[in-house]
């Protein structure tokens, strides 16, 4: 797994955005994280407290904003949520499908003190 | 007093940059770059030597080899004939952007037309981490089952070109072509496809013919 790149990347990213703002100190940190993205569970916590530290960030609560996996179907014009094991449209069965929503994988916002 | 600052920044922007640096570098020695990603043992090191060995005399070839400890994968490469050049990462499960590039500080670029740079075996965290090469190559192998587009989405997802390797052993595995190929074209409609042997060596010329018809492509964009 790269929990500690990905978590050394969210920290380069909040204290950019920190200091921009003036903040004293970062109390949260919102993430977007999609169905089909990438596999980051809440033990990226752990890591934050490893890499914040003495930091303007040190101690800031990671929230995690999940975005399930979300297809359109090209021939029915279907839009459903797919089950993990199978992507056929619900409706007609077609595999011609398009993928609306679940590659998120962002830095939403940050909340801050000033 | 608390506010909320609006960031929406992709996490992992900060290799997005270097990979762009990499690419960059590739371009001004008209390198062409593939990125080669699989499970380990789905035969991405069997492909380099069959690759290498197919391309002999028509392409410069160097190999750059993601592992985690040993040299033995950069060495089938260059016992195959080809500039190789292993980079250990060291625990890390994935090349990164700044790996390659120390990678790429240890080829002479001017004397490579063609770079083949086989990733860490792993169907999960490659996908994350943009390298910078111009096309990205998912070896699947049929042993592994017909269920791996559904569990690994991403890699499916992120991928110019898919090659199914072992189809030798079709008879011998209960491997569902239909199902595969449905979640394939769901995650990446239309991916171009190259089912394969390593083992027997065919289909292997699609393979390199399409290599050659890509690597013509990208000297036509750069005249």
């Amino acid at each position: 797994m790269h929990e500690l790149p990905v978590t050394e990347s969210v920290l380069e990213i909040t204290l950019r955005h920190a200091q921009a703002a003036e903040a004293k100190h970062v109390n949260e940190i919102h993430l977007v994280i999609g169905e089909l993205a990438s596999i980051i569970d809440d033990s990226v916590q752990f890591y934050w407290d490893i890499v914040s530290k003495d930091t303007i960030a040190e101690g800031a609560r990671l929230n995690f904003r999940r975005i399930p996996a979300e297809m359109l179907c090209y021939d029915c014009q279907t839009r459903f949520f797919p089950s993990s094991d199978d992507y056929a449209c619900p409706n007609c069965g077609s595999a011609r499908l398009k993928i609306v929503a679940g590659n998120e994988f962002f830095v939403e916002a940050i909340d801050i003190e000033t | 007093m608390t506010i909320r600052v609006p960031v929406v920044e992709n996490i992992l922007s900060a290799n997005d940059r270097l990979a762009a640096d990499n690419r960059q570098r590739l371009d001004r020695s008209n390198v062409f770059a593939l990125n080669l990603m699989a499970s380990p043992g789905a035969g991405k090191t069997s492909l380099v030597e069959r690759t290498v060995r197919a391309l002999a005399g028509q392409v410069r070839l160097a190999v750059i080899d993601g592992d985690i400890a040993t040299s033995l994968d950069a060495d089938r490469a260059a016992a195959a004939g080809a500039v190789a050049i292993q980079i250990n990462t060291g625990g890390e499960c994935h090349l990164d952007a700044v790996m390659l590039q120390n990678g790429i500080n240890q080829l002479d670029l001017s004397q490579v037309d063609l770079l083949l740079v086989e990733n860490v075996g792993n169907l999960v965290c490659p996908a994350s981490f943009k390298l910078g090469t111009h096309r990205s190559v998912l070896v699947a192998s049929i042993p592994e089952g017909d269920d791996k587009p559904y569990k690994y989405p991403a890699t499916y997802q992120g991928v110019d070109a898919l090659i199914i390797n072992k189809m030798d052993l079709l008879p011998y595995v209960p491997f569902r072509m239909d199902y595969f190929r449905r979640g394939v074209e769901a995650l990446n409609p239309g991916l171009v496809t190259f089912p394969l042997s390593c083992q027997t060596g065919e289909g292997i010329q699609n393979w390199t013919d399409w290599i050659l018809k890509q690597l013509k492509a990208y000297r036509r964009s750069k005249s």
